[in-house]
């Protein structure tokens, strides 16, 4: 293998295993801090046990997504100097919020974990929605780098010379908000569906109406819920993420749908897998029309297909497949969330069906899945460029070698990272099953940090 | 000041800070596997109540150092970036262990000690690499003919890597020493007070020895820098002056609690040495970044750029500013958490 596809590798790898506790590391504070408002609200010592217990678990990831974001962080200039060298001169501005962002959250998180018996209710929502608000900006303006990548603005290139710099234009980039948005919105699924998929699952293992039972039914329910709200917002801004790809990587679009004829009244290919020789989408279904409706609201939009560009700047094909992946697990996790609200609160039964069941603790992994696809689809499908249309990744990638020794090093490393970091989740709640919480809290009041 | 100036301060006082956390962090987590069996001492403890909410204070550090290295120079940052592959990633890798099985240790009890070794022994190996980012850009380990190559047998070969190595291993116990005999004080915990004190008294020494080892090889491998930075021997006297203050201050008066010296004044002479000696090496270090290919002035990022980082800076300064003092406030005087009963 050559060079720039061993540095590929290895930075992909690392976010692809970064960016499991970094979306859980921004969907699970705001789940503990729905918790602690149900608490507040109700009186129910349930919901404060759940923030106790999702703190820890949200303590041990932050083991794993803490360091490995230094990775990503670090790992970006060591791979990557010819991009971090213009992105130095144009867009250091998210990175140096980012910042900000991340000591607010550490300094608070510390607080809301190891003084949280020595401060006052008050000050312990204030900490968690600080922590909360840190997690998110830190997703956010990171994600703000990634929507640079695809629609860079603020800068002009004259004779291979940077000019002309406007930090705050670059960081408003034409996709931030929606490309931005959508991380935010979809992190917030994760995180409630991955501890849906837990409760889910601890429910089939409990007897029916006991207290256990009832307590994962009440976590079940508040993560369903708020799973399906935001998965619901995120199809709505998936949906104008694909209009700004429309308009502005009308190739990434292209790519993503399969499209290789330019045309008006363009069909939606759903599904399937892209044929290069026979330029088509094989084993799909075609919706006449859709996609122009779609990309621009009207049938007539003409949408751009990949035979208008030359074919070496065609993003890979297999990005159909993925995208189409994102999308049915997305609708498919709203139509959990709808169907679970429908059979309790309108049809009023008492417990779910155990296939229904299952499908709440398949529902956690396919949300991680839908960011895999999301990710590597937004990240390929934007090649051969790292800076759209201004830099390529093969003048990016570092010129050192030794990077296939490195690779082997990080990957043995993540492994042991992710055997560890689940045999611990394991090891801990086994030690501390539901039961010792709620007979604890209901003896007395007990600090979140025992 | 010019702006290239206003940077490279900024830098130098990143570099410091994290370079004074993270000796305390790393160090913390050295004692705290050292003396793992000495339960009557809770001199784990205390180096466990200081590490746990501080760690990812810390770290986030060393995010900030990198970041504001591209953001300010990213010329410099190209050439780093390159030079660094195999020793950062390094680092990194050390980085990811510790800190992981730092949390692991604190939740599953029954494996705490292989993983507090783990974290121990991984964390005093990271200062010593992180440290050689130091004599890197001294620059004779560099090839800068054929792209610019880190010649990593003769940077491993070479005495002037391990006086620094060392040097920063034994700062690392140094200061982390004194600061948790501060600590430990200010618990009121007698013992682990005195375990503290005595390993500050017998790493204070080795450490200024490393000190001089790192002028003496500097001398032969580095002159350039060497020269420079005896045209300020007077501030370096000084700096050793700190550090002999430093040691009155673990001898002298003893309180009505029969605790010897005083350790707030120990930790406050000692930074003023490091802050001193610090400032010696980074004024004869200028205008390079990497000897001699890389300086301030050629790494330098775009005004604009400069200029919006540098407001942030500001804003980020005051937003943070009372979060640092509410922090400090709960976790390094609230006697309530300092002379908690474990």
């Amino acid at each position: 293998m050559d060079e720039l596809v061993l540095a590929r590798s290895l930075f992909g790898t690392t976010m692809a295993f970064h960016i499991i506790f970094a979306t859980l590391g921004v969907g699970i504070p705001l789940m503990i801090l729905v918790a602690e408002i149900m608490y507040q609200r109700t009186n129910d010592l349930d919901y404060s046990v759940m923030a106790k217990r999702w703190t820890k678990a949200f303590a041990v990831l932050l083991g794993v997504g803490i360091p490995t974001g230094t990775i990503a962080g670090v790992q970006l200039s060591l791979l990557w100097p010819g991009f971090m060298e213009v992105i130095g001169r144009v867009m250091a501005l998210p990175f140096q919020i980012e910042i900000y962002a991340f000591f607010i959250e550490a300094l608070f998180m510390s607080i809301y974990v190891y003084a949280a018996n020595r401060i006052a209710p008050w000050m312990r929502i204030i900490s968690l929605i600080l922590v909360a608000i840190g997690g998110l900006a830190s997703a956010v303006l990171i994600t703000n780098v990634h929507a640079f990548e695809g629609t860079p603005a603020g800068f002009n290139i004259v004779d291979g010379e940077i000019t002309n710099v406007d930090p705050w234009k670059a960081f408003f980039n034409p996709s931030f908000f929606v490309t931005a948005g959508h991380v935010a919105l979809s992190a917030y699924v994760v995180g409630s569906f991955t501890i849906a998929s837990v409760a889910a699952f601890k429910m089939l293992r409990t007897p029916f109406g006991s207290r256990v039972y009832k307590f994962h039914g009440k976590a079940l329910m508040i993560c369903l819920f708020v799973g399906g709200v935001f998965a619901f917002f995120t199809a709505i801004n998936g949906h104008e993420s694909a209009q700004m790809l429309h308009e502005y990587q009308p190739e990434k679009l292209a790519a993503a749908e399969g499209l290789f004829e330019t045309q008006t009244h363009a069909p939606l290919a759903i599904g399937g897998f892209t044929d290069r020789e026979e330029q088509e989408v094989k084993w799909g279904i075609e919706i006449p029309w859709a996609l122009s409706f779609l990309a621009g609201n009207s049938f007539d939009t003409e949408v751009i297909g990949l035979n208008d560009f030359p074919e070496e700047y065609w993003p890979p094909l297999f990005v159909h497949t993925l995208f189409n992946a994102m999308v049915a697990i997305g609708s498919l996790l709203i139509l959990l969330a709808l169907v679970a609200y429908v059979w309790k609160k309108l049809l009023k039964k008492d417990r779910y069906p155990k296939w229904m069941m299952w499908l709440f603790v398949a529902g956690g992994p396919l949300s991680i899945l839908a960011i895999e696809f999301g990710w590597i689809f937004a990240c390929t499908g934007r090649q051969p460029w790292t800076i759209y249309r201004i830099l390529s990744t093969e003048d990016s990638v570092t010129t050192t070698g030794n990077i296939a020794v490195l690779f082997i090093l990080f990957v043995t490393v993540y492994a042991i990272l992710a055997v560890a970091v689940v045999l611990v989740l394991l090891y801990y709640f086994k030690r501390n099953p539901p039961q010792k919480d709620l007979d604890k809290t209901e003896s007395k009041e007990i600090p979140l940090s025992t | 000041m010019t702006q290239v100036l206003i940077a490279i301060t900024i830098l130098w006082g990143f570099v410091f800070i994290y370079a004074v956390m993270a000796t305390m962090d790393f160090g913390a987590g050295f004692w705290s596997m050292l003396y793992i069996n000495h339960d009557k001492t809770k001199a784990t403890n205390i180096a466990n109540r200081y590490l746990s909410p501080t760690w990812e204070v810390t770290n986030t550090f060393i995010v900030a150092l990198v970041v504001a290295v591209y953001s300010l120079f990213p010329g410099a940052a190209y050439s780093l970036g390159t030079v660094l592959l195999v020793p950062g990633s390094m680092i990194l890798l050390l980085l990811a262990i510790r800190s992981a099985f730092l949390v692991f240790s604190h939740v599953a009890d029954d494996y705490r000690k292989p993983l507090t070794y783990i974290t121990g022994i991984t964390g005093l190996l990271i200062p010593g690499l992180l440290i050689s980012v130091l004599p890197i850009s001294h620059g004779p380990y560099i090839d800068f003919e054929d792209g610019q190559t880190l010649l990593l047998g003769k940077l491993f070969t070479s005495p002037h890597e391990y006086a620094f190595f060392g040097f920063a291993v034994a700062s690392t116990l140094f200061l982390s020493s004194l600061l948790l005999a501060d600590y430990s004080k200010a618990s009121r915990e007698f013992e682990a007070y005195k375990v503290y004190r005595r390993d500050a008294m017998i790493i204070g020494p080795i450490s200024v020895l490393m000190a001089f080892l790192i002028m003496v090889t500097m001398k032969n491998e580095a002159n350039w820098i060497y020269e420079r930075m005896m045209e300020d021997v007077t501030i370096l006297l000084i700096s050793l002056f700190g550090f002999l203050v430093a040691g009155a201050a673990l001898f002298l008066p003893t309180n009505k609690e029969g605790m010897k010296g005083m350790p707030r004044v120990a930790v406050v002479a000692v930074t003023f040495q490091y802050v001193l000696a610090s400032y010696v090496y980074g004024n004869a270090h200028l205008p390079y970044i990497i000897y001699p290919e890389v300086t301030i002035q050629s790494g330098f990022t775009d005004p604009n750029s400069f200029r919006a980082v540098f407001i942030t800076y500001i804003v980020g300064f005051i937003i943070l500013f009372p979060g640092f003092v509410y922090f400090w406030s709960l976790f390094m005087k609230d006697k309530r958490y300092l002379q908690q009963k474990n």
